[in-house]
């Protein structure tokens, strides 16, 4: 076994186990750990592909961004997992029934699986003179400026439509004002009081 | 990027940088005071860029390595787009200021939205298509959603942008289909490869997903379930946007897929377009005639429309598109007008919807009543007014397809549809005497109103040229 189908192997069977926690763990922090488990799996699969761009990518968006923000999704709103899993038992037939009927049709892909005369099949793709990230990075900014540009207007959209749909300008509540509180005497905001024993204020 | 690259996307250009200045001028200074002028500005910059487009010089070709195509067909849609989105925003602010609803980001969402339609119109690569199309869609659903605290609003857009959504999935399966099959998301290229007569059936699979997905944004049947819902729950000057310019974009944008990338596959695709045409027109028309809610009615009635734009497609030929930019011209006028009036409709300062508020209206208001009539007997395309010649030119365009079934079921829609319109017009001179409904209009929407009604009597002369402008874009579509 080479060093890469070793590598192969480790990265296949962390998918595989981090996979199978998300969805059994009873808690669901650790079901979003497990997820995020996964996900640094795929991460190394994605580079023994040889496509590190996406591998990358995988990692600050997935595990960075949309796996942290799950987390606090979990851990702030109060969502009852075991209410939700209560059904769990109701439909595991069905659900077992569609994972055979889904495996047998891999099998079933696999078992008529023809290659072609004369086709090579690649363990691992052959280094080119150019890194796929470079690659990209030549044409996101000549060929496909356009539609790189209409991207960020898109994100643009979405940034305005968040604050439109959410933000409520409340004038009813203290807020922070650094100067007003740096320029603050301690003579005129602290007052030292002898107080008696046994009175009080 | 060249020099004509950046001519081709100059009013794109113009606008989304002005949507930008203006969004944060409005946000340094009187945020929400400033809606007015950001109004006026919105439309005045959209009313110049399509002057320019409209007169300035024309140059044809392919922008950004055949991303956008610049030519006749995408600029008529360009101007009407930016025509109607104008007019709609002068004609709604009042509207939306009395409303409480008088947002900033409002105009400036419109604005960014117009940019999206844009793209999507001169689209020539799928690429270009889904990003001009996400970013037309991701700001209406916001805009549907703007009424915040109402649920009716809220659901509108959340409907909105799930189905959406959807449908987005679904164009992007064809889409991917297509570029698997075809090798290439370039227009040009899938022209190539579907070609020669027949098309594999891995195209025709992209094909049918990528119509699905455009079938969706124009509402047509089957994927017309979220129209009554949305436009009833938006608010009525978002409404009024729904139903004019992002139609047009998406019928402008339906002709240039069919054509510009699956045009050697005619017979593949006219049978589709022609049964969903067939099934728009008569649910419209049949489902609308129970609606008791004037915005509801509004959409059965745009599902109906559609069906008649798309007759023009399904005819696959360049008087076939002729007549639905024709079609598409008439109709965002008459929409134009009658949701100027639909929006002023209010009792005791709360808007009021209902079908039955009009009863009697003519006696009070017996000058916007009659604009009204004329709009409502050209929605319904009674003869003297411009819908009428509309119909006709579509209906024209299938029998010379040789599909004169066709155009017999839009004749039959046609009068049945008819049924509803009429009604209206019933209520508002000889309906029961009822507490009448108030109509109080800011001048723009008074003109908007008017202008729409007296272009449906004057239009019938020449159509005011649009007639030869379409059919110098149908030419530069087909050819």
């Amino acid at each position: 076994m080479t060093v890469a189908g070793f590598a192969f192997y480790v990265f296949a069977l962390t998918v595989l186990v981090g996979g199978l926690f998300t969805v059994v763990s009873r808690n669901p922090v650790h079901a979003v750990l497990w997820l995020i488990t996964a996900f640094i799996g795929a991460t190394g699969l994605f580079v023994l592909l040889g496509a590190e761009f996406i591998a990358m990518l995988l990692m600050i968006v997935y595990v960075g961004a949309v796996a942290v923000l799950f987390l606090f999704v979990v851990m702030m709103l109060d969502v009852d997992f075991a209410e939700l899993r209560a059904g769990m038992a109701k439909y595991l037939p069905i659900a077992l029934l569609i994972g055979v009927i889904l495996l047998v049709e891999l099998g079933m892909i696999l078992g008529t699986w023809v290659t072609a005369d004369g086709v090579e099949m690649l363990a691992a793709p052959v280094a080119g003179e150019v890194q796929n990230t470079a690659a990209l990075g030549m044409v996101i900014y000549t060929d496909y400026i356009l539609l790189f540009q209409l991207a960020g207007l898109v994100l643009l959209v979405a940034m305005i439509g968040a604050i439109v749909l959410t933000m409520r300008h409340r004038r009813d509540i203290k807020r922070q004002n650094v100067v007003e509180q740096m320029h603050r005497d301690p003579k005129a905001a602290i007052r030292m009081i002898d107080v008696k024993p046994g009175q009080g204020l | 990027m060249t020099a004509f690259d950046l001519q081709a996307i100059l009013p794109e250009l113009l606008l989304a940088v002005f949507a930008m200045f203006a969004l944060l001028a409005a946000v340094y200074t009187g945020k929400d005071k400033a809606t007015p002028l950001v109004t006026w500005a919105t439309a005045g910059v959209m009313l110049a860029l399509a002057l320019f487009i409209g007169l300035g010089e024309a140059v044809n070709g392919r922008a950004f390595g055949g991303l956008l195509f610049e030519d006749a067909y995408g600029r008529f849609a360009q101007v009407g787009i930016l025509v109607a989105a104008a007019a709609v925003l002068l004609a709604g602010q009042d509207t939306l200021v009395r409303r409480g609803l008088g947002r900033f980001e409002y105009p400036l969402l419109i604005a960014l939205a117009t940019v999206g339609m844009m793209i999507m119109v001169s689209a020539g690569d799928l690429m270009t298509l889904y990003m001009g199309l996400e970013l037309q869609s991701l700001a209406l659903y916001v805009v549907a959603a703007m009424r915040r605290d109402g649920v009716k609003s809220t659901e509108a857009g959340m409907k909105y942008f799930i189905l959406g959504a959807l449908s987005s999935g679904l164009l992007l399966y064809g889409a991917s289909l297509t570029y698997g099959y075809a090798g290439t998301t370039g227009f040009d290229g899938i022209l190539a490869a579907a070609s020669g007569g027949e098309m594999g059936l891995g195209l025709l699979f992209g094909l049918t997903f990528v119509v699905a997905g455009l079938a969706f944004k124009v509402s047509a049947v089957p994927f017309h379930m979220w129209t009554p819902d949305v436009y009833e729950g938006a608010p009525t000057p978002v409404t009024a946007f729904f139903a004019t310019a992002p139609k047009l974009a998406a019928m402008a944008l339906f002709g240039r897929v069919l054509f510009d990338a699956f045009g050697q596959a005619v017979g593949d695709w006219s049978q589709i377009i022609a049964l969903m045409a067939v099934l728009s027109m008569f649910l419209g028309a049949v489902a609308a005639i129970g609606q008791r809610d004037i915005k509801r009615l509004m959409a059965y009635s745009s599902i109906s429309h559609m069906g008649f734009a798309l007759i023009g497609l399904a005819a696959g030929s360049q008087y076939g598109v002729q007549a639905m930019l024709v079609y598409m011209a008439i109709y965002l006028t008459m929409n134009v007008g009658t949701f100027a009036f639909i929006m002023s409709m209010e009792r005791d300062g709360k808007p009021v919807t209902e079908i039955a508020a009009l009863h009697q209206y003519a006696k009070g208001e017996p000058v916007k009543a009659l604009a009204m009539l004329v709009l409502l007997f050209s929605l319904a395309g009674v003869p003297p007014m411009v819908g009428f010649f509309g119909k006709l030119y579509v209906l024209g365009a299938a029998v010379q397809a040789d599909m004169t079934l066709l155009a017999v079921a839009g004749v039959v829609a046609s009068v049945i549809g008819a049924f509803y319109y009429l009604r209206i017009v019933y209520y508002m001179y000889f309906g029961e005497a009822e507490e009448r409904v108030e109509t109080p209009m800011s001048p723009a929407a008074w003109v908007m109103l008017m202008g729409a009604a007296a272009a449906m009597l004057l239009g019938v002369i020449n159509l005011f040229g649009v007639e030869g402008a379409a059919a110098q874009a149908a030419a530069a579509l087909v050819n």
